[in-house]
């Protein structure tokens, strides 16, 4: 591919760190997560942001890990406000206060996105292991609105939870949010160790789907909802990132760049780190997101497959995860020859009776009691 | 219901809180920012959103509008009121 050809970044995760006071069993951050040691200082981040803005980046997600763990988080967004770039604020509000929040939103923040675990307090804090965090939330929901900041509710809806998707709804709707967004839970990493007590049948996928089309236009003059549609029960797959490398990087709390945050699942890519190069240089050159830019990498059924420059074949870490081969086509496909192979395995994941998790970051599994 | 109509747009149209416009040096132009949201602007459009600040009535952007493209006023009034509900219907307007 040509430096003329080379797509423009839109968005940068920045996990600002991997420590949080929740243990959600489908975390996305990686089984090995980074200590505080690791994390890259307040100067190498505004460098970052900085580099960022100047190639193209429009929107940094601050993102963790629990951001608000970063005493410097103030300086941080400031900084990113500074390079020019839209920032969100992706939180549980866990270490968050009304002053702290004010001085965020005089520092530039934008926009405030804050997870729900479930609508049910009791189950939403043994989801997150953490007792007391739902009452938080739910307040420091409405404080967040209180500020005249926009505030965007997220769900990661899963077996515990998907029977109540409406009442998310209307829940991020009498707070105030002028979003939600129901994302089923995706499957690598923590969430990949805990799929059998998270996978939905079909029929609560479907049933949960519906419900949210019935009640859209309900809600059509107050908020916007974003539905992420489940990979197991799909026949397409989802253009994973908007496709590798064209429209988003990840960096990590110690400083590699990702193309998604589960791209270390892919053994022998080589990331680099921002300490050691610039972010543009990374972005055109570096090995792992050249792997699977464009469609060159493809095998078959994706290389003839008209709809290749439409979902890039998929995501990378599914195809390693369920076909043994990250350049394969994407299990979620129908065209793929595991496809049947991901149906199955999600369908005796959603019938088991295990609802145990492994909670992330800790070390034993541990059951449901009630 | 999405608007469709003047009839639904705000007196004085700003942009909903968590969407600013924002010139891109990179990409030479002006986008419109929301949450998981990214919309690039082009001439016109750029000149209506840059004046929806809350100070300007409807017929105020369109005037100002048909001033500098020098265009005929119902013509300019049709395309900012399509414009405004589209964004209305999309929560990107207040």
């Amino acid at each position: 591919m040509s430096v003329a050809a080379m797509p423009l970044p839109l968005g940068l995760l920045a996990e600002l760190t991997h420590r949080c006071p929740l243990a959600c069993p489908y975390c996305s951050n990686p089984l090995t997560l980074e200590d505080r040691a690791q994390e890259l200082d307040t100067g190498s981040w505004a460098r970052v942001f900085q580099e960022a803005a100047g190639m193209g980046v429009l929107q940094v997600h601050l993102s963790g890990g629990e951001p608000a763990a970063r005493r410097d988080l103030v300086q941080l967004v400031a900084a990113a406000h500074e390079a020019g770039l839209y920032t969100n604020l992706i939180t549980s509000s866990i270490g968050l206060d009304a002053p702290r929040l004010a001085r965020l939103k005089e520092a530039g923040l934008d926009h405030v996105q804050l997870s729900l675990q479930d609508v049910d307090a009791a189950s939403a804090d043994r989801i997150a292991g953490y007792p007391g965090g739902h009452a938080r939330k739910l307040a420091f929901a409405r404080t967040i609105v209180g500020q005249g900041l926009a505030l965007t509710i997220n769900a990661v809806v899963h077996r515990a939870n998907i029977g109540r998707v409406a009442a998310f709804v209307e829940v991020a709707a009498s707070l105030g949010a002028g979003r939600v967004e129901i994302a089923h839970a995706q499957y690598y990493g923590w969430a990949l160790r805990n799929r059998q007590a998270l996978m939905p049948t079909r029929d609560q996928v479907d049933q949960a789907m519906q419900e949210v089309e019935q009640i859209r236009p309900r809600y059509a003059d107050r908020l916007v909802i974003d539905l992420v549609v489940p990979d197991y029960y799909a026949r397409r797959p989802k253009a994973c990132m908007g496709g590798w490398a064209r429209r988003s990087l990840n960096v990590t709390p110690s400083g590699r760049v990702l193309p998604c945050h589960a791209a270390e699942t892919i053994p022998g890519l080589e990331f680099w780190s921002v300490r050691e190069h610039a972010l543009s240089a990374i972005w055109r050159e570096s090995p792992a997101f050249q792997a699977f830019r464009g469609t060159a990498w493809m095998l078959e059924p994706c290389r003839s497959c008209s709809l290749r420059e439409a979902d890039f074949g998929g995501c990378r870490c599914q195809a390693l995860a369920l076909a043994g081969d990250a350049r394969a086509a994407d299990p979620a496909c129908e065209l793929s020859p595991h496809h049947g192979r991901m149906l199955a395995l999600a369908e005796q994941d959603s019938a088991g009776a295990d609802s145990s998790y492994l909670y992330r970051g800790r070390m034993a599994r541990e059951s449901i009691a009630g | 219901m999405p608007d469709s109509d003047a009839a639904n747009l705000p007196e004085y149209p700003r942009l909903a809180p968590g969407v600013r416009l924002h010139f891109d040096r990179t990409r030479d132009a002006w986008v419109l920012l929301g949450p998981e949201r990214v919309i690039e602007t082009e001439g016109p459009a750029s000149e209506i959103l840059r004046r929806c600040d809350g100070t300007r009535t409807v017929e105020q952007i369109v005037g100002e509008l048909a001033a500098i493209y020098n265009a005929e006023r119902a013509q300019i009034a049709g395309d900012v009121t399509e414009m405004l509900a589209e964004l209305r219907a999309k929560r990107m307007l207040a």
